[in-house]
């Protein structure tokens, strides 16, 4: 086949790099959402760990008592 | 075990290099005297091509050295190359199709061994997620799927160098010893994509190994935290929960 004139190959060219940066950001979206997991998670441990140390408290007082 | 070490650093090359290799595939390259304008597209379906190809083989070698040594991080590696391999074969294929259809007129060519091996080579990767995800013991599944990574990865070079020694009908062989003269400029542009897009993998290999010890690391602390409460055991999933 005979190479496209310009405007018929720029949609092609714009369209195969779209579709590079495309993958390239719903990666990143995806990852995104992942951390958003991961902070959920770590404000999971962090309430874990401080209904922990008032329980822990909590017991030390009544034992002094 | 850390894996984001040195992320920055390579984000940041990540960026210049394919900024760079866009820049020069654009203002400094050449167009092809056959093809045109739509040859541009080379400069991101071969480097996206070959990353993917290695990252196949790199799941594979990760494969054997966690049968060799039993560590579960050597699995999760393997496991983190062969899923950005597959993005990226994704890429290889619709980038691939689109030149087909500028280039040849159609999407895709049945009798080209270049593109059937490749597709054939991605459908096979894409059958290591379901059989990740079809084995529940932990520990079976990392032995299974090294010994799949290592198999699907010893036949993607066979693959490969078959299909160089095939009949070629249309696809070009760009980096043959006949065909692989291409202009300085083009080939040093090629060259930084290649660069660039490597570069671009391994960082977001690092960056998914990163995430995915992360979420590893602060399951196993929230059970060992809230384990007396009685914590329902791990659900099923295709990714390594252990390390």
């Amino acid at each position: 086949m005979p190479a496209l004139p310009l405007d018929d190959a720029g949609p092609y060219v714009a369209a195969a790099y779209l579709v590079f940066l495309a993958l390239i950001l719903i990666y990143v979206a995806i990852m995104a959402t992942k951390l958003g997991r991961i902070e959920r998670e770590i404000s999971e441990i962090t309430e874990i760990v401080e209904r922990r140390e008032g329980d822990g408290a909590q017991d030390r007082e009544e034992e002094r008592v | 075990m850390t894996f984001g070490r040195g992320l920055r650093a390579l984000s940041i090359a990540s960026v210049v290099l394919i900024t760079g290799a866009f820049a020069l595939v654009f203002f400094y390259a050449p167009n092809d005297a056959d093809q045109g304008f739509v040859q541009k597209i080379f400069y991101v379906h071969v480097p996206l091509g070959i990353v993917a190809l290695c990252g196949f083989v790199a799941g594979g070698i990760f494969g054997i050295r966690h049968l060799r040594s039993g560590d579960r991080a050597d699995d999760l590696r393997s496991y983190v190359a062969i899923h950005i391999s597959l993005i990226l074969a994704v890429g290889v294929l619709v980038t691939g199709s689109i030149w087909a259809r500028a280039a040849w007129g159609q999407w895709w060519v049945w009798d080209e061994p270049a593109l059937v091996s490749f597709l054939i080579v991605f459908l096979l990767y894409a059958c290591y997620q379901p059989l990740r995800f079809s084995i529940e013991d932990p520990e079976r599944q990392a032995r299974y799927a090294s010994v799949f990574a290592i198999v699907a990865g010893a036949f993607t070079p066979l693959n490969f160098l078959a299909v160089r020694m095939a009949e070629s009908l249309v696809h070009p062989r760009v980096l043959s010893t006949t065909g692989g003269s291409m202009p300085g400029e083009m080939r040093m542009t090629f060259l930084v994509s290649l660069v660039g897009m490597a570069c671009l993998f391994v960082t977001l290999w690092k960056y998914e190994l990163a995430s995915k010890s992360a979420s590893i690391q602060l399951r196993s602390l929230r059970r060992r935290l809230a384990g007396d409460d009685g914590l329902a055991p791990l659900t099923r999933s295709a990714a390594p929960q252990q390390l």
